[in-house]
Formats: structure tokens, C-alpha cells, sequence
């Protein structure tokens, strides 16, 4: 099947930086795509330049095999991470505002039904939550019933409960068989959410395919965490299971886990707090980066 | 289509406009003050200085030299005696004197006028009297078109430019960016909000301050609604050249107070450049306000038909065109 979109060799250059430097993938029609990358790793520039706000430097962008133009902007739905709306419109007004800039739009009850605006269609868009102006923004993304959305960030600053709540609207609107393109530096969210991701850094690609055989490609272990104080002491031990400090803990990756439990029984470590757990995107990052997600 | 998104960008800043309560006060309130404390402020003749117009075409001649020598009258050099004769009529000139023809004019209803004459027969008694008749203008007479003409001027240069900035600034701009709205439509519904929210307030204020002061208009109300739109039209376009890239509000306001400052000072608000130097009144006259109020102000204090403003009228388009297409060129989205 053809992609949605697809990219090819894009390149973004500031007076000295190159923000992106050579990216290229494709998205398929109805499935989540996530790009993945701490704050600054090009991900940004990357979707600007796909929805058409930024010009690359230089490469190629597709939708539909043809380049961006009028028909995309009316069938390409958008939330940036960060924009305002106009002063003193109400929620209701707003809605209304962004439906008539569009030949064809969803029914405005629909909307307000499914991204949960009811209860405040009246109030000043200033005066709102975090959580419920991502969930206008979304509505204003979604108004002109697109074929592709861009998510850029969109649960930045949110409380957890208000990121699952965003989380549980978006598969429903991946239900509808609707293409996604989520950035994030939650890799929880993008493993809830992502059926393929592309990791970047430093304005390139460095990984790409679902979270599940990037996982599989990577790592054949299984992740032991163990408290720092347990294991400081024992050099032995440190040396010889290879264990890397991250975030206040040291960290084992083992194939054989009884074996791992073993040599540290032999060396007297202290078993207290000890976690066994399967690795995350997270720890993906980590190994191909050698540096931690998280700014 | 593009019509609906026009509409629709343009009722959403009159939403804005309306429900920002401290811009409108700021709009309505402001300037009918200005008016009443200047109308209270000069109600009482109190001036010391007789104020006399000479055309003399060369040196004054020796005749009217000890006339000319005298201390606290102020000598304004004119070149249109019928002009000048209008002015004696409406008190804004003391006295006029030919000096070619050796004659003088005064108006039969001035005090200041009826010293001057004393004056005049003591130190120059050779000059003809011409008598001429007229009720006085007062300052706030003279002051209106200027205090309307200012608010047109803050309310289409910041409304505008100022606005514009802020919405790049905070996103507004790159979210409309991300719809099919044009930056054509985009910018003519700012511009014609901004258009109807300036007549609209202008004609209230203009009510307001009648209500209060009862001021001068001998003109037709149609032409001053003509000068109105295309002032402030000229006055939008201008911002439009501030507001095309900046995304700083700190440095628009600033520009927009190196354009307006000058317009305050020399486009005639409150008071007139004649006799002021001529590069000072080159340079006036290359500013929309003052076109906005000359014309004002001769169709209220004069009644001017449209045929007198007409090269006012044309400087306006003009400007309008020009800083139109130069701010449009230049917009950016971010």
C-alpha cells in the first residue's frame, strides 16, 4: 500500500546549526507513527517541515505521492505544542472560528461529545486546564475530519491522569482509521500508542521499526536493577556483570537471569529492593545513544 | 469560501476587541476627556499675546517698521491674504497687514483687535482700516479634528501592529498558518475590523464631545466620513509595514512610538505649524495624520467642500496604497 506520507533525505539548517540533518521514512495509512528523541533532537523541525509551517533546506516531502499543497492543508489536522488562541473566545467560538476556514468539517456536537468539551463550550479559551486545552486543540486538529494528524508533544505538562485520559481519546480516534503522527519523549506513551517509531538524535534517524522488533533487535536480556548502595562496595561484582549506573541505581542486563542472581549471591551483594523487568524504549535510548532520554 | 474565512477572522476580533474592556475604555473614554479638560482649560481669553499677520513680499516696509518693533505681539508671514483675511474672521489672527497695499484688517468683534488698532495709530498711522466680521473660534473648536484625528492614529497603529505581533508572538499566527486561510484574508479582515471599530468609536466620541462642548462643523458629514476612512486606512497600512515580521512586542512598541510621537507633535493635534519652519512642515506633510486633520479640520472649521481636500484625499490613497502593498509583501506567518 502507498504511504500517507513519505520523506526523503530532509534537511533543516539554521545559521549554525543543523537542526535536521538527512531524514527519511514513510507512514503508513491508519497506524500511529512516533517520533521518538530527548528535547532539541531535530523532532520538531521535523514535523513543522511535514506540515508544510517550515521549508526544508533540502529533500523531499510526499502526501499521497504528490507534494504538499491546498488539498493537504484541508485534509491534514494539526496540534502544535504550543499555541494560543485568540484572546477572549470562548471554546464554543473557537470551534466555530477554525470549522469555517474548512470546505468540509465533523458536526461540532460530535466533536465536543468526543473530546469531552461539554462542560466548559462557554468559557474564555485562556481560562482553561492544561488538560482541557489540550483536549480544544485536539478538537481544532480534528475539525476538518483529516486523513493524518500531527501531535506535536501533546502531553507535555499534563498530570498523569490527564495524559492516560489523552491517551484513551487518541486510540479512539486511531480506531477510526485515521494516520497519526505523534512526537514524544515519553517513550510510555509512545509505547502505548506507537505501532512503528523512528528514534532520533542529533537531527538524524538512529532507529527505526515497531517498539516491539526494535526491542527484540537490541536486547535478548532481561533488565536487573538493584539499588546503588547494594552493589558500591563490590567491585567484583560491577566489573564482572558489566552493571551501569542510571538514575540512582545500577542496572544489569542478563541472558541468563538465575546465573546473574547467582554471581551476585557469591559475591555477598545484598538482594533487598532487587527488580527484574523486560527492557523499555527507555533502555533502548539509552543503548543506542550511550546518554539518557530525559534532558 | 474565502469569504467565510474572511468573515470569520473578522468577527473573531471584534469578538475580542468588544469583550477587552480596558482597550475600550481606553478607546472611548480617553479622548472625550482630553477634550473636556482642554474645553475647561482654555474656556477663558486669558492670552497676553496679540497675534499679527503680515504679507509683505520682502523687507516690511519703513512705514510699518515701529509697528513691527514692538514687543509681545507675535509676527506670522503669510502669503494668501485671502486666507489670512478668513483667519482675522475667526479670531485665529488679531490683525492682518498688507504691506503692499498699506492697508490692515480687523475683526469688529475682537478686543484684541480693537487694542491693536490703537496700537497701530500711534506707531503707524498711515494704514488703511478694513473691517471684517466673524464669531471667534475657540481652541477646543480648533482641537477637535486634532483629538479625533490622534485616536484614529493610537487605536489603527497599535490595534494593528501591535496586535498582529502578539499573535505571531504567542502562535496564533503559526495555528492559522496550519489552515487554508491566506495571509490576504488574514490581513483585510484585521484591517477592515480594525476600520469599522475606529468609525464606530470615532462617531461616538464625536457625539460625546459635542454633547459636551457643542463644537464647530460647517461641513458636509459625508466628506468628513470620506477623509475618516481614508486616514484611517493610510494610518492601518502603515502598521501593517510594522506588524509584517516582528515578533517582539517590546520592539513594536517602540517602533510604533517613533511613528506616533511625531505624528503627535507635527501633524497638528494641538497646535499649527504656520510660521513653523518650512522643512518642519515638509516633513509634516509627509505624514498621514496631518493630511487627516487638515482635511478634518477645514470641512469642520471652514466647511470645505470636497474639491478643497481633494489633494489631501489623494496623498491619503496614495500612502494607503504604498504602505498597503509594502506590509503585505513583507508578511510573514512566524
Amino acid at each position: 500500500m502507498n504511504p500517507i506520507i513519505s520523506v526523503n533525505n530532509l534537511h533543516k539548517a539554521y545559521k549554525q546549526v543543523k537542526a535536521v540533518n538527512g531524514v527519511s521514512f514513510e507512514i503508513p495509512k491508519g497506524i500511529c507513527f512516533g517520533l521518538l528523541g530527548p528535547n532539541g533532537a531535530g523532532k520538531t523541525t521535523t514535523v513543522e517541515m511535514l506540515e508544510g509551517i517550515i521549508d526544508p533546506t533540502s529533500g523531499d516531502i510526499r502526501y499521497l505521492g504528490k507534494p504538499i499543497d491546498q488539498q493537504f492543508r484541508n485534509a491534514a489536522g494539526i496540534m502544535f505544542q504550543n499555541t494560543a488562541l485568540q484572546d477572549y473566545i470562548t471554546v464554543r467560538e473557537a470551534l466555530t472560528l477554525f470549522a469555517n476556514f474548512y470546505p468540509q468539517t465533523r458536526p461540532l456536537d460530535e466533536l465536543i461529545e468526543q473530546c469531552a468539551l461539554g462542560e466548559f463550550l462557554d468559557r474564555d479559551n485562556r481560562h482553561l486546564s492544561g488538560g482541557q486545552k489540550q483536549r480544544l486543540l485536539l478538537a481544532i486538529a480534528l475539525i476538518n475530519d483529516p486523513d493524518i494528524i500531527f501531535l506535536d508533544e501533546p502531553t507535555t505538562g499534563l498530570d498523569p491522569q490527564s495524559r492516560r485520559n489523552f491517551w484513551e481519546l487518541l486510540r479512539k480516534i486511531k480506531a477510526e482509521d485515521k494516520t497519526l503522527l505523534l512526537t514524544t519523549h515519553y517513550m510510555e506513551e509512545a509505547h502505548e500508542l506507537c505501532d512503528e517509531i523512528a528514534i532520533m538524535d542529533n537531527g538524524r534517524i538512529i532507529a527505526r521499526g515497531t517498539p516491539k522488533e526494535l526491542l527484540r533487535k537490541h536486547f535478548q536480556n532481561t533488565v536487573i536493577t538493584l539499588p546503588k548502595s547494594n552493589l558500591n562496595s563490590n567491585q567484583v561484582a560491577l566489573e564482572q556483570l558489566q552493571a551501569k549506573s542510571v538514575e540512582g541505581h545500577f542496572e544489569i542486563l542478563s541472558d541468563n537471569v538465575e546465573a546473574t542472581i547467582n554471581i551476585l549471591m557469591e559475591q555477598q551483594v545484598p538482594l533487598t529492593h532487587l527488580q527484574i523487568r523486560e527492557p523499555t524504549l527507555e533502555d533502548l535510548f539509552l543503548e543506542l545513544t550511550g546518554h539518557d532520554l530525559r534532558p | 469560501m474565502m469569504f467565510q474565512r474572511f468573515l470569520a477572522v473578522l468577527k473573531a476580533r471584534n469578538m475580542e476587541f468588544m469583550r477587552d474592556k480596558s482597550a475600550l475604555s481606553w478607546n472611548l473614554i480617553f479622548p472625550i476627556l482630553v477634550v473636556m479638560g482642554f474645553a475647561f482649560a482654555f474656556n477663558t481669553d486669558n492670552g497676553d499675546l496679540f497675534k499679527v499677520a503680515i504679507k509683505a513680499d520682502g523687507d516690511i516696509p519703513a512705514a510699518i517698521q515701529p509697528f513691527t518693533d514692538l514687543k509681545h505681539i507675535e509676527f506670522v508671514n503669510i502669503d494668501d491674504i485671502a486666507a489670512g483675511i478668513k483667519k482675522v474672521e475667526r479670531h485665529q489672527f488679531d490683525m492682518l497687514i498688507e504691506a503692499s497695499s498699506q492697508q490692515y484688517w480687523i475683526n469688529e468683534a475682537s478686543s484684541k483687535g480693537y487694542m491693536l488698532e490703537r496700537l497701530i495709530s500711534s506707531h503707524a498711522a498711515n494704514l488703511n482700516k478694513q473691517m471684517v466680521s466673524g464669531e471667534a473660534i475657540r481652541y477646543v473648536d480648533w482641537l477637535i479634528p486634532g483629538i479625533l484625528g490622534m485616536n484614529v492614529m493610537f487605536s489603527a497603529l497599535f490595534g494593528i501592529g501591535y496586535v498582529i505581533v502578539r499573535y505571531r508572538k504567542n502562535g496564533v499566527l503559526k495555528r492559522l498558518k496550519a489552515t487554508p486561510l491566506s495571509a490576504f484574508e488574514f490581513l483585510s479582515a484585521q484591517v477592515l475590523s480594525r476600520l469599522w471599530l475606529i468609525l464606530l468609536f470615532t462617531a461616538m466620541v464625536y457625539i460625546g464631545t459635542d454633547i459636551f462642548v457643542d463644537f464647530r462643523m460647517l461641513g458636509s458629514y459625508f466628506t468628513l466620513l470620506l477623509i475618516l476612512i481614508l486616514g484611517t486606512l493610510s494610518l492601518i497600512s502603515l502598521s501593517l509595514i510594522v506588524a509584517a515580521r516582528l515578533s517582539s512586542e517590546e520592539t513594536a512598541n517602540g517602533l510604533l512610538n517613533l511613528l506616533s510621537w511625531p505624528m503627535m507633535l507635527l501633524s497638528g493635534v494641538w497646535f499649527s505649524l504656520e510660521g513653523s519652519h518650512p522643512l518642519i512642515q515638509h516633513l509634516a506633510s509627509l505624514l498621514p495624520l496631518t493630511h487627516l486633520i487638515d482635511a478634518a479640520r477645514a470641512v469642520m472649521i471652514d466647511g470645505a467642500q470636497l474639491a478643497d481636500i481633494g489633494m489631501n484625499l489623494i496623498v491619503m490613497v496614495i500612502m494607503t496604497i504604498v504602505f498597503m502593498a509594502i506590509g503585505v509583501y513583507n508578511f510573514r506567518w512566524e
